[in-house]
């Protein structure tokens, strides 16, 4: 027996693109070099990301007594790291923004390789699918719908019902459709699922087919998102030659298999009926509803069209019952949902927590407030369509009518922090120019608003604060009249951006 | 805008089309497939394509200029994207992209003369927690700055 430094040790670096932006490969090459030098036995493992993104690149040592956190780590200290003389964080299941996290959907993320077969199968997965298995659809369904599941797209609509259309929908042939066309900005859950735990997805997408009778599932991932796409496209090829896809997955006679689709740099296109244009490979238009997806959908058969996180929560709920996972959040937002912490921020990143937590304590309990120590002016939350909020608004809990109620919407769960030297005119300016950038060009309230928007903005910033009306006015028909989210929820910005800082529009006071 | 399509052989294209032409709703894995190859879509591809899939000329023109990704000519020898969406602004995104795009000379989407580096706006790397983002080539840069960028751009070779 040897002990000390020559000890075997593993060492765990996040593959993760955050994780590589901040320089992980040049981390990755420096702990291979120097052991090489050293001689050591050093089994460098690479994970998915834990989500504490101001910590990256953050390397894990295990030495025989658990995994020791370092970050954000540069390339010159790993000497130190190896000699076990560097500063630490300590475990890193102990640091307050990882332990205080309810991972459910996010449970192997980080721990894991993300294309070990073996390591997904010891930390629980397959067992959801197993369980499905054994299952009749109807009890599938009803199970989803006991756990409360609603999209994590941004509209919330429960994700049993929408199956249960499709399940009692007749066709010859039945889709599941991931949206993975994660596009708003403050939103990164989907890539660090992909990234991370790519079975997750793949497992609860299969669950999705035996409940509904699908047999084929696409994963439209954004062309933004490189080493997601690489990613999931190994997995599947993996789980594919495991036998957990294909013609007999598990062994059970049962039918599924999917593919990746790589997006083409359309905003328009995370909206549900574009996307499934594009998958046909149409122009990304916006289609009309009725019919819905989940009776005429890809290719014109009934599709169940959800988010990345929405399927990728399937398996939890399915390993531990429905009720363990309708026993977290409140109201009816039921489980747990990925807040993810971005913009001007001290402590950014990925945060799995129940439903419930106010506005306020995300931003400076969990955030740390911002990155520059400046004060707080706004949050936006739920993306490019998502409403801004101010300080006074931060007891508002987070959960889908809870934000509805205050003029806002939680989207995909993304929070974009700015500090008071943020230009909220220029905001609402750059929400408007970004619609009009994205528009599909189907309804006129998108497509000409947009870009009267821009310029009723710009005649407000010239002084002439009459127009502020006439924005207000083009708000409400752009909310009303368009066809989908993109035209009908810029006003969001816009609007909550003039309520509350009405000064940087020119007015003394709230407009309306 | 110079078309450089004389370098895609119909043969070759043709076979780039096939290859795809096997899946459900293949347009878009075609006009990757495409584009990876040749740096953009060749004119000379769209009436071979309408021709395998049984499109008008027009429906796959609308395709290829409906997507921001799809080009009509190549873009410089290294692509610099840099993230102009919400949470980098939070960051300074529009004064790095200012100064970026004023030391090049360009405008978004332009190229410099000499064709090494187009600098095009991108709304999202998903590096929302460490902004702001860029991306040299297929090279991701978190918390990017101009020291960060010209050290991506000059180990690219640009």
């Amino acid at each position: 027996m040897t002990e000390g430094k020559t000890a075997p040790m593993n060492i765990y670096l996040s593959c993760d693109s955050a994780a590589k932006s901040l320089g992980a490969e040049q981390v990755a090459k420096a702990i291979t070099q120097e052991a090489e030098a050293r001689g050591l036995s050093v089994d460098l493992i690479r994970t998915g990301s834990r989500g504490m993104v101001w910590l990256e690149p953050l390397v894990e040592i295990d030495r025989g007594a658990g995994r020791i956190a370092h970050g954000p780590v540069t390339p010159d200290m790993v000497p130190a790291l190896l000699d076990g003389s560097a500063e630490t964080l300590g475990p890193v299941d102990t640091i307050p923004f990882f332990a205080r996290q309810t991972r459910l959907t996010f449970a192997r993320c980080g721990i894991t390789d993300p294309l070990s077969l073996t390591d997904y199968e010891a930390h629980g997965g397959l067992t959801g699918l197993r369980r499905a298995l054994a299952m009749t659809a109807e009890q599938i369904v009803e199970e989803v719908r006991t756990s409360g599941l609603r999209g994590r797209g941004g509209a919330g609509f429960p994700t049993g019902i929408k199956w249960d259309t499709v399940r009692q929908a007749e066709a010859d042939r039945k889709y599941i459709v991931c949206n993975a066309d994660e596009g708003d900005s403050g939103t990164f859950a989907d890539r660090m699922l992909m990234e991370g735990d790519p079975f997750t997805l793949i497992e609860g997408m299969a669950i999705a087919g035996l409940g509904t009778g699908a047999t084929k599932g696409f994963v439209y991932i954004r062309s933004e998102y490189p080493d997601a796409i690489a990613t999931m496209e190994r997995a599947i090829r993996l789980a594919r030659e495991a036998g957990w896809l294909g013609l007999d997955i598990l062994g059970s006679g049962r039918t599924f298999d999917m593919e990746v689709r790589v997006g083409a740099g359309a905003y328009v296109c995370g909206e549900e009926t574009s996307l499934l244009n594009s998958l046909e490979g149409k122009r990304g238009v916006v289609r009309a509803k009725p019919p819905l997806p989940a009776l005429e959908g890809a290719f014109g058969r009934p599709t169940v069209v959800n988010n990345v996180i929405s399927l990728a929560t399937v398996p939890v709920i399915f390993e531990k019952g429905a009720q363990h996972y309708a026993d977290f959040g409140l109201g009816r937002s039921l489980g747990t949902i990925p807040l993810q912490i971005a913009g001007n921020v001290k402590h950014g990143g990925l945060f799995e927590t129940a439903f419930g937590m106010p506005l306020g304590d995300i931003v400076n309990d969990l955030g740390g407030g911002t990155a520059s120590g400046r004060p707080v002016k706004a949050v936006q939350v739920g993306g490019p369509l998502g409403a801004y909020f101010a300080p006074h608004q931060f007891d508002t809990p987070f959960g889908y009518e809870e934000f509805d109620g205050a003029g806002g919407l939680i989207g995909h769960a993304g929070l974009v922090v700015f500090d008071d030297t943020a230009d909220m005119r220029g905001m609402a300016r750059f929400a408007m120019e970004f619609c009009a950038v994205e528009s599909c060009g189907k309804c006129t309230p998108c497509r000409i608003g947009a870009v009267r928007g821009v310029e009723t903005i710009d005649r407000i910033a010239a002084g002439d604060t009459g127009a502020v009306e006439i924005l207000t006015d083009l708000c409400e028909t752009m909310k009303d009249g368009s066809l989908c989210a993109l035209g009908g929820f810029t006003p969001y910005p816009v609007m909550s951006a003039l309520r509350l800082f009405p000064e940087e529009f020119g007015m003394k006071e709230a407009a309306e | 805008m110079s078309h450089q399509a004389t370098t895609a052989e119909p043969g070759e294209i043709r076979a780039i089309i096939e290859a795809e032409r096997h899946r459900e709703g293949p347009l878009l894995p075609i006009l990757h497939a495409l584009q990876s190859r040749f740096g953009h879509i060749p004119e000379a591809a769209l009436p071979l394509i309408a021709d395998a899939l049984r499109l008008t000329k027009a429906e796959v023109h609308g395709v290829v200029s409906f997507y921001h990704d799809f080009r009509e000519a190549p873009a410089g020898r290294l692509t610099l994207k840099l993230c102009r969406a919400e949470a980098c602004q939070a960051t300074g995104a529009n004064a790095l992209a200012a100064s970026v795009l004023d030391r090049f000379g360009l405008d978004w989407h332009g190229t410099t003369p000499d064709g090494a580096v187009t600098v095009e706006p991108v709304y999202c790397l998903g590096l929302c927690a460490c902004g702001p983002a860029a991306m040299v080539g297929e090279r991701l840069i978190g918390r990017a700055d101009a020291a960060r960028i010209d050290a991506a751009l000059a180990e690219a070779g640009a």
